[in-house]
C-alpha cells in the first residue's frame, strides 16, 4: 500500500511539474506584461518599465524564470511558499487565499443539490425504464445538458429575480398560474411515484389538490411577505422526509421502522418551540452545531429504544431523519427574519439581487445579526446556485441512470430476486449501492473541477472568487497570477483522481490495489 | 407461481425475443447498426434539424476565407452583411412604443394578427444601430459550426491516434503518453482555452479552432486506450498475428473497425462539449473578438438589452441550444445503435402480440 501511494504520489509530481511548466511557457510567451506601458503617457515610464522588469524578472527568458518560480512552490513543503507577487506587487498567494473562500461557498450548495438531485431522478428514471417519466426526464436532462450556463444566468436574472421582485409588491398568486404551477407539481410526484394509471391519476389528482390548497393558502394570506414555515410547516416536512428515510433504510412495512422515523419526526416538532431558545439574533455557527447535536442524539435515543433487535437499522433511521428534518428549522429561522430584512433601507424590497456576493448597504446591526447576514449570504447565492445546479444536474441524472440500469442487468440481481428478497431490498441493498460505486470517481473529479466551472459563473454573477482573479490575471497578462490559479486547479485534480482511486479500492472489495 | 402460468410467460418472453430480433435477420453488422440508429426517432430528428440548420446557416451568410474575405469569398443569399447599417430600416421596424429594430419575422397568418405570414426587411430584427441582426446571428452560429466541427474532427484525430498507440503497445510507450494525457487533463479547458482564445482570437476562428483542438483530445484518448487494451487481448487479434499480420494490419483492420462505436460516441460528446465551451470564451472575452462575431459573443453584447430588446438576446442563445442539443442527441442514438447489448425496446402492441402467439401455442 505504501509504495503504491509513493508512486502514485511520484508520478503525480511529475505530472503537476509537465503540466505547470507548459502552462507557465505558453501564458509567458502569448502575453507581454509590460504593453500595459504601450500608450502611457508617464513621465517616469522608462523608470516604471525598469522596475517591473527587475521586480518580475522580465530579462530572464520564461524557460528559466519557471524555475525560480518553482522554487517558490517547493519552500512551500517547509511553510514557506511562495507564488511570487502580481503585476502590481501584491503577493499572489493573499489574493487567492482571499478568493477560495468565496468560490467555495458559490459552489459547493449547488453541487450537494445536482448531486442529490440528479442520483435521485436518474436512479428513478433507470427503474421505471422507458416509461414517459422516463423520456420525459431525458429530454430535459439533454436540454440542460446543452444549455451555455451564462445563458441560462441572463434568463434567470430576468425571470426569477426581477419579476419574483416584482411580484413581491402584491403577492397574490393569480389562479390559473396556482392551477398550472399545481399540475406541474403533481406531475412530477405522480412521474415519480409511478406505478399503474389508476395510482398515477390518483396520486396526481391528490398532489395537485393539496399543492392547490396550500398555493392558495399563501396566496391569500400574504405569506411571502412574511415567510415562515412555523411548527406545522417543520413537522409537515419531517413526516415526509421519515417516510423517506424509512422507505429507503428498512421499507415502510417495517413496523419498528415506522416507530423510529414518525418517532422522531413528532420529536422534532416538540423540539421546535424549546430549541428556538439556542437561537438568538447573535447566534454563531457553534449554535447551529448544537441544534443539530440535539436533534441527531434525540434521532439515535429513540432508534436505540425502539427495539433491541437490529439495532443499528432503527437507529440509522432516527439519525439520518433526525438530520435532515432540523434544516426546516434552520430554514424557518432564517425566513422569520427575511420581513425585517426585506423591508430595510438597504433591500427596499427587492429581496432577490442579479449580482454580487452580498449586500454593502447593510448597517453595523444587521450584520452582527447571525441569521440577518446569513440570510443576505442565501439571497445572493440563489440564482447562482439554481444555475449551477441546473447545469450539472443533467450530467448525474444521465450518469446514475447509466449506471444502474447496468447493475440491474447483473447476475446477482437475477439471484436476489430468485431467493424472494422484496423488491425494495433488491433495489436498494443490491442495486443502488452498486451502482454508487461508480459515481465516486465522478463525485470526487467533479468536486475539482468545480473551479474551473466557476470561472462563467462569477463572471456573469460579478462574485470576486477565484474566476475573478483568473479573469484579471489573464487580461493584465499576470504571469505570477495565473501560475497561482493554474496550480491550484491541477493540484486538485491529481488529488481528487488519486483519492477517487483509493476510494474505489476501499468500497469496492473487487479492486485490489496492487501492494 | 405454480407450473402451470409459468409456461406461457416462458413462450411470451421467446416470442418477445423472436418479434425484436426479427429486424436483425440476414444483416451484417453494419446494416444492423445502422437500421438501430434509423429507427432512434430522436437521433435521426435530431440529424435532419442539425443538417438543416447547417446547410440554412452557411446559404445565408456564405462563406469566407481569409481575414477580408478576399482570399475566398462566396456570397450568401442573404441581402445584408454584419457591417451593414441600414437605421431607417431599424426605426420603420418600430414597436412597443418606440423600440426600434423589431424584428419582422411574422409565422401567425392574418385571421390571428392581421398582418399575414411575412419575412419583411429584418426579419430577425437590428441592434441600436440598425445592424441587420439575421446576419449577424447566422454569421455566428457560422462561427460556432466552424469550430465544433473543426475540434470534432481535430480532437478525434489526435485522441485516437495517441489512444491507440498507448493501447496497442502498452508498457513504456503507454506510460509515456498517458502521463502525457495526464499533464493535459490538469488544466481546465476553460483556463487553457482562454489563454489561446485571448492572445489568437482576433486571428480569426479557424485557427482559434485549430488551436483549441489541440487542448480537447485528452478524454478520447482515454477511452480509445481502454478500448485498445481489452480488444488487443481478444482471440481474434491472437489469430491474425499469428497470420503473420504486421502491427499496422492489426491496428487498422482489427482492432479500430471494432472500437468505431467508442471513437464516434465520444467525438459527438466532444463536439458539443465544443460549441458550448467556444461560446463561453467569446462570451467572456477570450475567444472570437468583434468586429467578426460569434454566438457567445452576440450574447454577452446583447445580454443587458434584454428587457427593453430580448429578441437579441433569444436569437444566438437558442441556436446555441439546439444546435448543442441535436448533437448531443445524434450521439445518443450513435451509443444505442453501437450497443452490442441493446435488444430494441418492444412497443406494446408488440408485447400484445408475443403474448397472443404464446396464448394459441398453449
Amino acid at each position: 500500500m505504501l509504495a503504491y501511494i509513493s508512486r502514485r504520489f511520484g508520478m503525480m509530481l511529475v505530472v503537476v511539474f509537465g503540466s505547470s511548466f507548459f502552462a507557465y511557457n505558453l501564458q509567458a510567451y502569448s502575453s507581454n506584461p509590460l504593453s500595459a506601458f504601450g500608450e502611457s503617457t508617464a513621465l517616469n515610464k522608462d523608470f516604471l518599465v525598469a522596475k517591473m522588469i527587475r521586480d518580475l524578472q522580465l530579462d530572464v527568458p520564461p524557460p528559466l524564470r519557471y524555475f525560480s518560480w518553482l522554487r517558490g512552490i517547493v519552500s512551500g513543503l517547509w511553510g514557506d511558499l511562495n507564488l511570487g507577487l502580481t503585476t502590481t506587487n501584491i503577493p499572489v498567494s493573499e489574493m487567492i487565499a482571499q478568493a477560495i473562500p468565496v468560490t467555495v461557498r458559490l459552489v459547493i450548495t449547488s453541487t450537494f443539490l445536482a448531486i442529490i438531485l440528479g442520483v435521485s431522478v436518474g436512479m428513478i428514471t433507470a427503474m421505471r425504464q422507458y416509461s414517459r417519466f422516463d423520456y420525459v426526464m431525458t429530454f430535459i436532462s439533454f436540454l440542460l445538458f446543452s444549455l451555455p450556463i451564462f445563458w441560462v444566468a441572463v434568463l434567470l436574472k430576468e425571470f426569477m429575480a426581477i419579476q419574483f421582485n416584482d411580484f413581491l409588491r402584491d403577492p397574490t398568486i393569480p389562479p390559473h398560474v396556482i392551477v398550472i404551477i399545481a399540475l406541474i407539481f403533481g406531475l412530477v410526484i405522480a412521474g415519480f411515484v409511478g406505478g399503474t394509471r389508476a395510482n398515477f391519476f390518483s396520486v396526481l389528482g391528490g398532489v395537485s389538490v393539496f399543492a392547490g390548497v396550500v398555493l392558495t393558502y399563501l396566496s391569500a394570506s400574504h405569506w411571502f411577505l412574511t415567510p415562515s414555515l412555523g411548527i406545522f410547516g417543520v413537522f409537515f416536512l419531517a413526516l415526509t422526509n421519515a417516510a423517506l428515510v424509512i422507505q429507503l433504510i428498512s421499507g415502510l412495512d417495517n413496523k419498528k421502522g415506522l416507530r423510529a422515523g414518525f418517532g422522531t419526526a413528532i420529536a422534532i416538532a416538540v423540539l421546535y418551540y424549546p430549541i428556538q431558545a439556542l437561537m438568538p439574533a447573535n447566534s454563531s455557527f457553534l449554535n447551529v452545531i448544537a441544534v443539530f447535536v440535539i436533534t441527531i442524539v434525540v434521532g439515535i435515543a429513540i432508534g436505540y429504544f425502539v427495539s433491541p433487535i437490529d439495532r443499528r437499522v432503527y437507529i440509522r433511521i432516527g439519525l439520518f431523519t433526525a438530520l435532515i428534518s432540523t434544516f426546516p428549522i434552520l430554514v424557518d429561522r432564517f425566513l422569520r427574519e427575511f420581513a425585517g430584512y426585506m423591508n430595510s433601507d438597504a433591500i427596499a424590497g427587492r429581496p432577490i439581487p442579479t449580482l454580487g456576493q452580498g449586500n454593502d448597504l447593510l448597517t453595523e446591526e444587521q450584520l452582527s445579526n447571525f441569521w440577518i447576514s446569513g440570510l443576505d449570504v442565501a439571497v445572493h447565492l440563489v440564482l447562482p446556485t439554481v444555475a449551477l445546479t441546473l447545469i450539472s444536474f443533467a450530467g448525474y441524472v444521465r450518469f446514475s441512470r447509466g449506471s444502474l440500469l447496468e447493475v440491474l442487468n447483473m447476475d446477482y440481481i437475477r439471484t436476489a430476486r430468485a431467493k424472494g428478497l422484496s423488491e425494495r431490498t433488491v433495489i436498494v441493498r443490491h442495486g443502488m449501492r452498486n451502482a454508487m460505486l461508480p459515481l465516486t470517481t465522478i463525485l470526487v473529479n467533479d468536486f475539482a473541477g468545480l473551479f474551473g466551472g466557476a470561472i462563467i459563473t462569477e463572471g456573469v454573477f460579478a462574485w470576486k472568487g477565484m474566476g475573478q482573479v483568473f479573469n484579471d490575471a489573464i487580461r493584465n497578462y499576470d504571469l505570477n497570477l495565473f501560475m497561482g490559479v493554474f496550480m491550484i486547479s491541477a493540484f486538485l485534480t491529481v488529488m481528487a483522481n488519486f483519492v477517487a482511486d483509493l476510494l474505489y479500492g476501499v468500497v469496492d472489495p473487487r479492486i485490489r490495489i496492487r501492494k | 407461481m405454480t407450473e402451470k402460468n409459468l409456461e406461457p410467460e416462458l413462450t411470451t418472453e421467446k416470442n418477445e425475443n423472436e418479434i425484436a430480433n426479427r429486424d436483425t435477420i440476414g444483416l451484417n453488422q453494419k446494416q444492423i447498426i445502422l437500421r438501430r440508429f434509423v429507427k432512434h426517432k430522436a437521433a435521426m430528428g435530431s440529424l435532419v434539424v442539425l443538417i438543416s440548420i447547417i446547410i440554412f446557416v452557411f446559404a445565408a451568410s456564405g462563406f469566407q476565407l481569409g481575414k477580408n474575405g478576399d482570399t475566398l469569398s462566396i456570397p450568401g443569399w442573404w441581402p445584408y452583411s454584419i457591417t451593414d447599417i441600414d437605421p431607417e430600416g431599424a426605426v420603420a421596424a418600430s414597436c412597443n412604443g418606440g423600440v426600434t429594430g423589431c424584428p419582422t419575422l411574422d409565422l401567425a397568418p392574418a385571421f390571428i394578427d392581421g398582418d399575414g405570414i411575412q419575412i419583411g426587411q429584418h426579419p430577425f430584427g437590428t441592434d441600436i444601430i440598425g445592424t441587420d441582426y439575421f446576419a449577424l446571428v447566422m454569421r455566428g452560429a457560422q462561427q460556432s459550426i466552424i469550430v465544433m466541427l473543426i475540434v470534432g474532427l481535430l480532437g478525434v484525430g489526435i485522441g485516437t491516434t495517441i489512444g491507440a498507440i498507448a493501447g496497442y503497445f502498452g508498457g513504456m510507450v503507454d506510460a509515456v503518453l498517458m502521463r502525457l494525457t495526464d499533464m493535459f487533463l490538469v488544466t481546465p479547458t476553460i483556463i487553457i482555452g482562454s489563454v489561446i482564445g485571448f492572445r489568437f482570437g482576433s486571428f480569426g476562428v479557424i485557427p482559434l479552432a485549430l488551436l483549441l483542438g489541440f487542448f480537447a483530445w485528452m478524454g478520447l484518448a482515454r477511452f480509445v486506450r481502454s478500448e485498445f487494451l481489452s480488444l488487443r487481448e481478444r482471440e481474434f487479434v491472437d489469430a491474425a498475428r499469428v497470420a503473420g499480420a504486421s502491427n499496422r494490419r492489426i491496428i487498422f483492420k482489427h482492432i479500430l473497425p471494432n472500437s468505431i462505436g467508442v471513437i464516434i460516441v465520444s467525438g459527438t460528446l466532444l463536439m458539443s462539449g465544443a460549441i458550448l465551451a467556444e461560446s463561453a470564451l467569446s462570451y467572456l472575452g477570450f475567444g472570437v473578438k468583434p468586429p467578426d462575431v460569434s454566438l457567445g459573443l452576440l450574447i454577452s453584447q446583447y445580454q443587458d438589452t434584454f428587457t427593453i430588446s430580448p429578441w437579441l438576446f433569444w436569437w444566438p442563445g437558442s441556436l446555441i441550444v439546439s444546435i448543442a442539443l441535436c448533437v448531443n442527441f445524434i450521439g445518443d442514438g450513435l451509443r444505442d445503435a453501437f450497443d452490442p447489448r441493446q435488444r430494441r425496446h418492444l412497443s406494446f402492441k408488440d408485447r400484445m402480440k408475443a403474448k397472443e402467439l404464446s396464448g394459441k401455442k398453449s
